[in-house]
């Protein structure tokens, strides 16, 4: 039988389990919406583009699954640039597809046209433009196959007018045939030993975890592995939740803002074992003081990963899950001998650090301290919210003192730093999971970059908690200014602010305001109680700095501590 | 150092704009880059010459593998092989110099491809060195213009390295 390219796109969409599409509607995409009402597939619409690719990004990040949205041509298209960068910093599997002017016109300057596929060359994955209908099937089968395995990112497939109404026969393709993509997903065992013989003689070794494990669902191989090499574990702002904050081998996360702990032992370390994570630069510092006294084995899916910025000693190229299961059976076959004795300095000397610099702060009673309003909402979720962040200060008290203990728990921008990503990213998420808590921790800045998206949240009730901590500053921004910069807080006070209450309150959401410690409680008691989206106003200290801070291009181990 | 490599390519619209994409948004540099259909015409060669050290060889290796589109990269630092450009070179050639122009073609095997009042047209195809050689010395007889086409590689011996 004889579909269309828009019966065909939902037939697709079927074939690969997608339940929920983030989208936005326009001229070349008219005949497709039309076709929407007769497919049994949820369509939350949004009020900005930007928001439907994070959306479907923090679906993506919540689930596993890959997140999907859906846009029109020319501005519809362009508008989602910055989401679907944010994916593909982090490797977050999403499939953007974005209507296109009919092929005839492409090229011709048309109306709403745009060559997004140009565009978004560099920051996505692999992306298609569809020129006949007869590809269309495969290309979206291509792109769901794409967008989920070896490293995760973002596809955007554009569809032109006529590819949607033209019709052809529809079989949906079973074998994918690639030529030039075999990611390699197995671990190679040779290496793996060199790995584990490396292990065997390290004095002090640490393991380093990033996204990889969350990605490749491997916080449960990552946590025997800690256990078994009694081997204390830190890991980057985007592997919280892949290792339990509250064990006892847990480090804190490392770099920037990361612990005193475990940027000095990464600075003691004599190997360090990197696990789907890609040295970023907020992770190293300088470069040359990186690890200076250890040997670096890399577990990655990506081969460009390995020895791009820090040369590594044993590269091994692999899933992170299945390189750890075949490092757990060498644990197994051969033990290291008197684990507990030969470990035993070196995790004294952790506990040393941990309590000569904790992660601190004071509560007095005067200001509420946005990192007492963190703790309090970790306090009353019992630590099983899905925590979106926006970008900034919010995020790093958010990874600070949000203990995370579950993967897939915490939602944040860590490669491109997209401020506005927290709330789109929070209603994908509360989109998948309806009866959990999911809370976007903002920022007064921030969370004014997709406010919009408040009334995507009413109108489909999800119902997300948004938490502003409202320090009247762009606060990181502000915090190199006063440490940097003598002081000079050019262009980053935000005192002239909307009145986030009544803001809420117009969006149909429920608004609420502390402006004392003793408040604060009871403002997120009630916002949790609340069958509807929130928006929490916490007024906090205005120049409450993130510390540790590591200065830009500083070692790892000359911090500032307060 | 300056490497060569070759890279087949799915020959689809847009890939070579991933490759060169690919190049400067790393940051990478391309000296030079030829491209054309291979036996098969869904495939085609790219042969690029490019610079940087071990540690940047190797991510340009591994940039170019991630490529959805690249079938294979040949690293011709790995293998033995032959590589050739072609030049086409407007020489300046007025009656006192036209036998020392037509000398020095034939002495690098060239070959004369346009002639004019003022002018000879030659074609010359060799390694850089050659290439080099005959633009030297037929500057002194004055050169008006010069089209090189970039280098062209394939690795000796009967195996076909393109081979997947």
């Amino acid at each position: 039988m004889k579909l269309t390219g828009a019966q065909i796109f939902f037939e697709c969409l079927k074939a690969e389990g997608v339940e929920v599409i983030f989208g936005l509607p326009g001229g070349v995409l008219l005949d497709l919406y039309d076709e929407m009402p007769k497919h049994d597939i949820r369509h939350i619409l949004v009020r900005h583009e930007q928001g439907a690719a994070h959306m479907a990004d923090g679906y993506a990040r919540a689930t596993g699954r890959v997140g999907v949205c859906l846009v029109t041509s020319g501005p519809g298209a362009t508008n989602t640039v910055t989401g679907i960068a944010t994916a593909y910093m982090d490797s977050i599997p999403i499939v953007v597809f974005t209507g296109q002017v009919p092929t005839a016109l492409i090229g011709n300057d048309a109306f709403q046209e745009a060559d997004i596929v140009g565009i978004t060359r560099p920051c996505t994955k692999h992306n298609y433009l569809v020129k006949d209908v007869r590809d269309l099937a495969r290309i979206i089968r291509e792109a769901f196959y794409l967008a989920h395995s070896g490293r995760p990112g973002p596809i955007l497939v554009d569809l032109p007018k006529d590819v949607i109404n033209t019709k052809t026969e529809f079989k949906y393709p079973k074998k994918i045939s690639m030529k030039g993509y075999k990611p390699t997903t197995e671990a190679h065992m040779g290496q793996i030993k060199r790995a584990y013989t490396a292990i065997g003689k390290a004095k002090r070794p640490m393991i380093y975890a990033g996204g990889g494990v969350i990605s490749s669902n491997a916080a449960k191989e990552l946590k025997q592995l800690g256990e078994q090499l009694r081997c204390p574990v830190t890991t980057t702002l985007m592997g919280l939740g892949g290792f339990p904050a509250p064990h006892e081998l847990w480090l804190g996360m490392l770099g920037m803002h990361g612990t005193f702990r475990a940027n000095m032992a990464v600075g003691n370390t004599d190997l360090l074992i990197a696990i789907g994570a890609r040295f970023d630069d907020r992770v190293t510092g300088k470069l040359d003081e990186f690890a200076p006294s250890a040997k670096i084995i890399h577990i990655d899916i990506d081969p460009t990963s390995i020895s791009k910025n820090v040369k590594v000693d044993i590269p091994i190229v692999g899933d992170c899950q299945d390189a750890l299961k075949k490092l757990l059976q060498l644990v197994k076959e051969s033990p290291i001998d008197d684990l507990e004795k030969v470990r035993k300095p070196w995790l004294d000397q952790i506990q040393k650090w941990k309590e000569t610099y904790p992660l601190a702060y004071e509560q007095k009673d005067n200001l509420i301290k946005p990192q007492y309003v963190v703790e309090k909402l970790y306090e009353l979720s019992e630590g099983k919210g899905i925590i979106a962040t926006e970008v900034g200060q919010n995020q790093m008290w958010a990874a600070q003192y949000y203990h995370f203990s579950e993967p897939r728990t915490l939602l944040t921008s860590g490669g491109l730093g997209t401020m506005g990503y927290g709330l789109p990213a929070a209603i994908g998420a509360q989109a998948a999971f309806p009866d959990r808590l999911v809370i976007d921790v903002a920022g007064d800045g921030s969370i004014q970059m997709c406010i919009q998206e408040m009334i995507t949240a009413v109108e489909n009730n999800l119902p997300v908690k948004v938490a502003i901590l409202n320090n009247q500053y762009l606060g990181m921004v502000r915090q190199w200014q006063q440490l940097f910069y003598e002081k000079n807080y050019c262009a980053t006070c935000l005192k002239i602010a909307p009145d986030f209450v009544k803001l809420a309150e117009a969006y149909g959401a429920l608004g609420l305001r502390a402006h004392k410690p003793d408040e604060v409680e009871s403002v997120i008691r009630e916002a949790f109680a609340s069958p509807k989206p929130v928006i929490m106003d916490f007024v906090v200290n205005p120049e409450e700095c993130v510390y540790p801070m590591v200065p830009a291009g500083a070692a790892m181990t000359e911090m500032l501590l307060a | 150092m300056r490497h060569i490599l070759g890279v087949l390519v799915e020959n689809q619209p847009g890939v070579l704009s991933r490759v060169a994409g690919l190049f400067s948004g790393r940051g990478f540099n391309i000296e030079s880059l030829t491209v054309a259909e291979t036996l098969d015409k869904g495939v085609s060669h790219i042969t690029l010459v490019t610079t940087g050290d071990e540690m940047i060889m190797e991510q340009i290796v591994k940039h170019l593998n991630k490529l959805v589109n690249v079938i294979k990269v040949i690293d011709f630092r790995e293998v033995k092989f032959v590589d050739r450009e072609m030049a086409l070179i407007k020489v300046k050639a007025e009656a006192d110099t036209r036998a020392e122009a037509l000398r020095i073609t034939n002495i690098f095997r060239g070959k004369v491809v346009d002639v004019c009042q003022h002018s000879f047209t030659i074609e010359v195809t060799g390694d850089e060195g050659k290439i080099q050689a005959i633009l030297d010395l037929l500057s002194q007889l004055g050169i008006v213009e010069v089209v090189r086409t970039g280098k062209v590689a394939i690795a000796r011996g009967r195996k076909n390295s393109t081979k997947r």
